[in-house]
């Protein structure tokens, strides 16, 4: 599979067929990059090599969708593959700065469930862990627990901000509050509040989004998008190069709108149907071999000057094309 | 033996109480008897991200039980705050008995695209 998508895609663009292979799941051994809000695309055997072509002044990780508590057949061991995800990230040549978890840290919101996630990451070796949670993770309590273990510098509901090497950062809550017949939302209060947060910012500042369910219309029909997601980004019209980050849907997509790439991460616990090939969503069982090339990490670097982000996405099994 | 006695008995009985109109007062307890069956009209059953079936229409007085054959969790939320069911895991159940004719929208507050409607008469 791996050559087959590596004859698909040119060094500085990508075609149809590649776009499309991109947006499969990365089990198909491709890992997609981001610069200058276009999308490259490499071979996973390439990895070493384009990792060093990557280098910028920041990089960080994202992980997503680590469902602890979940025990089914799709993944009866999800501790086991985010520790996998852990000692991955951990093996990446250059640490990252931070790493981001885009939500639903558990399965079932359960105390012992946070306790697990927080006690795997504790051997991230980065300097912070920054979260925002998903719709798993705000059951029964409307996000109280969450906020209270991971949202000590959130404001509102867990929303939150923050700079790092001149780049901002903007953590984003779009799983309460759902209304019946809806999709994710952001509400008035946090709309406000982005609003505010980016005025006093160049447009030249490079803008990182994150939040859980996906920030784009990815399959309206499974729920896989957010209501009020138009009227966020609207905010961010003015800024050069606005990147935002999501999880939800266990799986690779990307899609560039103008100044706005966005891109969806891999699951550390189980895969997801793409949109439309199954009745509903949820988790998909693959044959044990198959399932640690459906799970990941997404590294990502920013590059000052061109203010561009690299994106790879790295199944926890990238050994497969070796 | 014994068992399929008993079902049919109790269908029997079902039948009888729906013929002559005397459901409001022992439905049920005969609706939570029957709450494995998977044929129970009273049941929804929660399943691929639906409400099957959709809508329920129910006389008055009606026990519904919402079982989640799904694998991951949802709940049973009413529109209007009448009802609310826990987070219901794989195989938990939740049920509710409906005093008053009217129509009652519900949804699941974690995949709010799952919607659903009981129709009390």
């Amino acid at each position: 599979m791996g050559k087959l998508i590596e004859s698909a895609f040119s060094e500085d663009d990508i075609d149809r067929r590649g776009f499309l292979k991109c947006m499969a799941w990365a089990g198909t051994g491709a890992f997609c990059v981001l610069q200058g809000g276009v999308v490259k695309s490499f071979a996973l055997s390439s990895l070493p090599r384009n990792l060093a072509a990557l280098k910028g002044d920041l990089s960080f990780v994202q992980i997503s969708d680590s469902h602890i508590g979940f025990s089914k057949p799709a993944n009866p061991d999800v501790t086991a593959t985010l520790q996998e995800a852990v000692a991955k990230i951990n093996a990446l040549p250059t640490p990252p700065a931070f790493v981001l978890h885009t939500g639903d840290l558990t399965h079932l919101s359960k105390p012992e469930e946070f306790d697990t996630l927080d006690q795997v990451l504790k051997s991230l070796r980065t300097s912070r862990v920054f979260y925002v949670p998903g719709e798993h993770d705000v059951l029964n309590d409307n996000g109280k627990q969450y906020r209270e273990r991971f949202g000590h510098e959130a404001v509102g509901e867990g929303w939150y901000s923050f700079e790092h090497k001149g780049a901002h950062f903007i953590g984003l809550v779009n799983v309460l509050d759902l209304k019946a017949g809806g999709l994710g939302t952001l509400g008035k209060e946090q709309l406000e509040w982005i609003e505010n947060d980016v005025k006093k910012l160049k447009s030249s500042t490079p803008i990182v989004v994150f939040a859980h369910i996906p920030l784009w219309a990815v399959y309206p029909d499974w729920g896989w998008g957010t209501d009020d997601s138009e009227q966020a980004l609207s905010y961010l019209k003015r800024f050069g190069s606005v990147t935002v980050l999501n999880g939800h849907i266990h799986q690779t997509m990307q899609k560039v709108e103008g100044n706005v790439t966005f891109h969806t991460a891999m699951s550390t616990a189980f895969p997801q149907p793409q949109p439309g090939t199954a009745p509903s969503p949820g988790p998909l069982k693959v044959p044990a071999e198959k399932l640690r090339s459906l799970l990941g990490v997404t590294d990502v670097n920013l590059v000052h000057g061109k203010h561009t982000l690299g994106i790879i996405d790295s199944p926890l099994d990238s050994g497969m094309q070796k | 033996m014994r068992s399929l006695l008993v079902f049919s008995t109790v269908t029997f009985s079902a039948m009888l109480l729906l013929i002559f109109g005397l459901a409001a007062a022992s439905y049920p307890r005969l609706a939570v008897t029957l709450a494995d069956e998977p044929a129970n009209k009273n049941e929804v059953k929660i399943d691929n991200f639906n409400f099957a079936p959709a809508t329920l229409t129910v006389p008055a007085g009606t026990r519904i039980t919402w079982v989640n054959r799904d694998d991951v969790p949802h709940n049973v939320i009413s529109t209007d705050k009448k009802f609310a069911s826990p987070v219901l895991d794989t195989d938990e159940q939740f049920s509710y008995e409906f005093k008053d004719p009217g129509t009652y929208l519900y949804y699941c507050s974690i995949h709010p695209k799952m919607t659903g409607k009981v129709v009390v008469q």
